[in-house]
């Protein structure tokens, strides 16, 4: 009797086409990995490493060069001298050894015992050199008919080489960049602000766009128009709009400002992004007015895909306005708005560009990303930037278990 | 709820907020135009709720109100106040509240009348007026900023600084109202930043396409193991924040001495595209029918020969519509050109955009390279905005 049973596994057509699949996803996966899985790896190797942005220069020895007196005539004597430092203060850098080339016909005189000269190669051993150590190699020399034709003792570069332990590659591991970043309350400040930004400028951007949503869900002359104006705020560099936000809000030559003093609103300028809460509030603001058109475009998509027999059979039930959008188009957006929502918490969870260029994160602005460029550039100390850095990365792995959640509900995927 | 559904209770409430509305719209507008001082004044509530009553009453009642609130203005008793003011600037002012006014609250009230109304009714007129509000909300919010940015790269500093609300150009300076534009191309290199912004953006969309073309075709199209796991691990990879990757690649940068050259940048900048592009892209080949590819295989294509003679072809649109985002992505760019170019001659648009944002550097001219840097994307935008606007919905998020 033969075996009836399908066959298992993949054909030979299949191994085919996982093949070719793979070929064509090559490319990106190197370079994907490359840059992001590369990088994430190293953030998480940095975080637990005391490093400074000082040490992203390895400690190396350094060498100057010069002759003491003039080596013109046969019989000219001089002392050639080779300055030695060790280029960090703190770090100790191992068998150091100095090489240069010796030029023909120069006869050195009483030679520093570290050093030999042989094959017309001066090589000179100088063991292990601490932190901030300097050396100095004096040789009396004098000149020879042969050494006036020749090339200088100068013209050779001397060579001086050592091994140095890389702080960013050695196996020296800390827990203080985290405990650093959790301790006091400034962490948790911090993560509050986050949050509140996070919060209220996704919503608000949510809320925005689908307000202006309904405004165009309709055909009228200058519909086009409107809605590429309304996308202007998101299209625009950052850096270009962020600016202008700033002028127009300045507390000493604003527009805004003055307007409020000639409405009779305020009655002493307003430091929009330089006082407490209100700089929290204006970066929310932006954060809202800079992303609504992306919130629009999407549920406008979704909006004009709704069929439009259920609003013809509501009208004929006498559904009123409101009631047609509580109880047709809500329901009918709640999907693509959950998507949205989730997709915008996570970008403005990792929204950086804004609130630096709008206040450089003063003023009670300090988000987390914000906080990774301060520990790591302003106060200099790289662990501590990322450590800040993994655990923002946690936030979000948190976060995108939720979003495929809801993802894979939402659209099968 | 249902007190509020007679005639006379909605009509003068719905005025005297659109009076308001409205006032403060032109005070805003003739401020901004003129630098002369308009507000509204609590005065628009009134005034508004007898227009709204007005409008109930027909066309002539309701245009003879209008005028009479546009008299007012005039005489300093209006919607908006007004001192020293040219006569002109009055009469546009005081014009364009009682005008608009009437319009805007002849649409609204259009259905109703005094007595008791249905819901439908009622509702349809709030609708209107949150619509017509909703117009001008946006509007102003989205044109005021970028009206500043233009204006203030026109002017010069101590006109601003006298008074920060006269946007009105002087326009017998004649070509002098561009030297802001001319310093920072001749003395700030600001020609050679729009050069290398645009061929960076440029390679970054050629060499995204090349990446994300193959891949994104196979992850639609071909079936192999682990397929679901990497449509969602683009996403995934996409969601990454930019500034923790920052950090090592600063410092790997600054190791390998690729921090301050074009060729770095270059390097990066796909990689971060290349994801979404990779998703918007998968998502339009989905979409595509796959039987066209199937009779090109039958007639003996190779896979690779498909998706050039077919696919492509025929996703032209959606390839427009990623490099156009891109694009856009490479132009604004800003984090990675902040941190990684420090000498100016490589400097990108945004890079020295930020470079001008120093005390001793004019204002005019932080906002002239901004104008600079918005200019050609919004041109390049507006163009091509039915490609946008398509690409970003159907590939991003299904629906």
């Amino acid at each position: 009797m033969t075996d009836l049973t399908p066959p298992t596994g993949a054909g030979p057509l299949g191994r085919r086409e996982a093949r070719l699949a793979w070929g064509l996803l090559a490319p990106t996966l190197i370079a994907v990995s490359l840059v992001v899985l590369l990088p994430l790896l190293a953030v998480f190797w940095i975080s637990v490493k005391p490093v400074g942005l000082a040490d992203l220069r390895p400690p190396t020895p350094i060498v100057r060069e010069d002759i003491r007196g003039d080596l013109e005539a046969e019989g000219d004597e001089a002392v050639l001298r080779y300055r030695l430092r060790n280029s960090s203060q703190d770090q100790t850098i191992t068998d150091v050894v100095l090489s240069d080339a010796w030029p023909d016909g120069l006869l050195p005189g009483a030679l520093d015992p570290r050093c030999t000269i042989a094959d017309a190669r001066l090589s000179c051993d100088f063991g292990d050199w601490e932190g901030g150590t300097r050396d100095e190699i004096r040789i009396p020399v004098t000149a020879t008919a042969a050494y006036l034709s020749g090339p200088g003792a100068e013209a050779s570069d001397p060579v001086l080489s050592g091994d140095a332990s890389n702080i960013l590659t050695n196996f020296d591991f800390t827990l203080e960049n985290f405990t650093q970043i959790f301790d006091g309350g400034e962490f948790w400040a911090v993560f509050g602000i986050t949050l509140f930004y996070t919060v209220f400028g996704t919503l608000g951007a949510l809320i925005m766009g689908l307000f202006a949503a309904m405004l165009l869900n309709k055909s009228f002359r200058g519909q086009g128009i409107l809605r590429g104006l309304y996308l202007f705020p998101y299209v625009a560099p950052v850096i270009a709009v962020a600016f202008a936000w700033i002028l127009l809000f300045d507390p000493f030559s604003g527009s805004a400002n003055a307007l409020l003093l000639q409405m009779g609103v305020s009655s002493e300028a307003i430091n929009f992004f330089g006082e407490r809460p209100l700089a929290l509030i204006m970066v929310t603001l932006f954060e809202i007015w800079r992303y609504f058109p992306l919130s629009f475009l999407f549920i406008l998509a979704r909006m004009q895909s709704i069929d439009t027999d259920m609003y013809e059979a509501a009208d004929m039930d006498g559904a009123s306005p409101f009631q047609k959008f509580r109880y047709l188009s809500l329901p009918q957006l709640l999907g693509i708005l959950s998507v949205l929502f989730l997709l915008r918490f996570i970008w403005t969870f990792n929204k950086f560009d804004d609130i630096f260029l709008l206040t450089g994160g003063n003023a009670g602005t300090r988000v987390l990303t914000v906080n990774v460029y301060e520990q790591a550039f302003a106060l200099s100390n790289i662990g501590a930037g990322a450590a800040v850095a993994v655990v923002i990365f946690c936030c979000l792995l948190l976060f995108s278990v939720f979003f495929f959640k809801l993802i894979s509900r939402e659209e099968g995927l | 709820m249902k007190a509020v559904r007679f005639g006379y209770v909605t009509a003068p409430v719905l005025g005297a907020l659109w009076c308001f509305v409205i006032a403060v719209t032109v005070a805003v507008a003739m401020s901004f135009a003129t630098g002369a001082p308009f507000r509204p004044t609590l005065l628009a509530l009134p005034w508004g709720a007898v227009l709204g009553v007005a409008a109930l009453f027909g066309r002539t009642v309701f245009s003879a109100a209008a005028l009479a609130v546009a008299l007012l203005g005039v005489l300093g008793l209006g919607p908006m106040a007004s001192d020293a003011v040219g006569i002109i600037a009055l009469a546009i002012g005081h014009g364009a509240v009682a005008t608009f006014t009437a319009l805007g609250l002849g649409k609204m009230t259009g259905e109703l009348r005094m007595g008791a109304l249905t819901r439908h009714e009622f509702e349809e007129a709030v609708i209107r007026f949150l619509t017509g509000f909703g117009y001008i909300f946006f509007t102003a919010i989205v044109v005021i900023p970028f009206y500043v940015m233009v204006m203030t790269s026109l002017k010069n500093q101590s006109a601003l600084m006298a008074n920060p609300l006269d946007f009105s150009l002087d326009l017998s300076r004649g070509w002098h109202l561009f030297d802001s534009y001319f310093e920072l191309m001749t003395q700030y290199n600001f020609g050679s930043y729009l050069w290398t912004s645009f061929y960076i953006s440029v390679l970054t969309v050629l060499i995204t396409l090349a990446f994300a073309i193959p891949g994104a075709y196979a992850v639609a199209r071909l079936r192999f193991r682990g397929q679901a796991m990497f449509s969602r691990s683009i996403l995934l990879i996409y969601m990454v924040p930019m500034i923790v990757l920052a950090l090592p690649i600063y410092i790997a940068f600054s190791m390998t001495g690729l921090r301050n050259t074009i060729f770095g940048i270059v390097m990066i900048y796909p990689v971060t595209t290349i994801p979404v592009a990779l998703y918007m892209l998968q998502g339009y080949f989905r979409g595509l029918p796959s039987e066209v590819e199937e009779a090109g295989l039958m007639d003996g294509l190779s896979r690779l020969a498909v998706i050039w003679k077919i696919t492509l072809p025929l996703s032209l649109p959606a390839l427009a519509s990623v490099s156009l985002y891109v694009f856009m992505i490479a132009w604004n760019e800003f984090l990675l050109a902040f941190m990684l170019l420090d000498d100016p001659s490589k400097f990108t648009l945004t890079r020295g955009i930020a470079s001008l944002n120093s005390s001793e550097i004019p204002r005019q001219h932080l906002m002239a390279g901004s104008v600079i840097a918005t200019v050609p994307i919004m041109l390049l935008f507006l163009g091509l905005e039915r490609f946008m606007t398509k690409g970003l919905t159907a590939g991003s998020v299904k629906g």
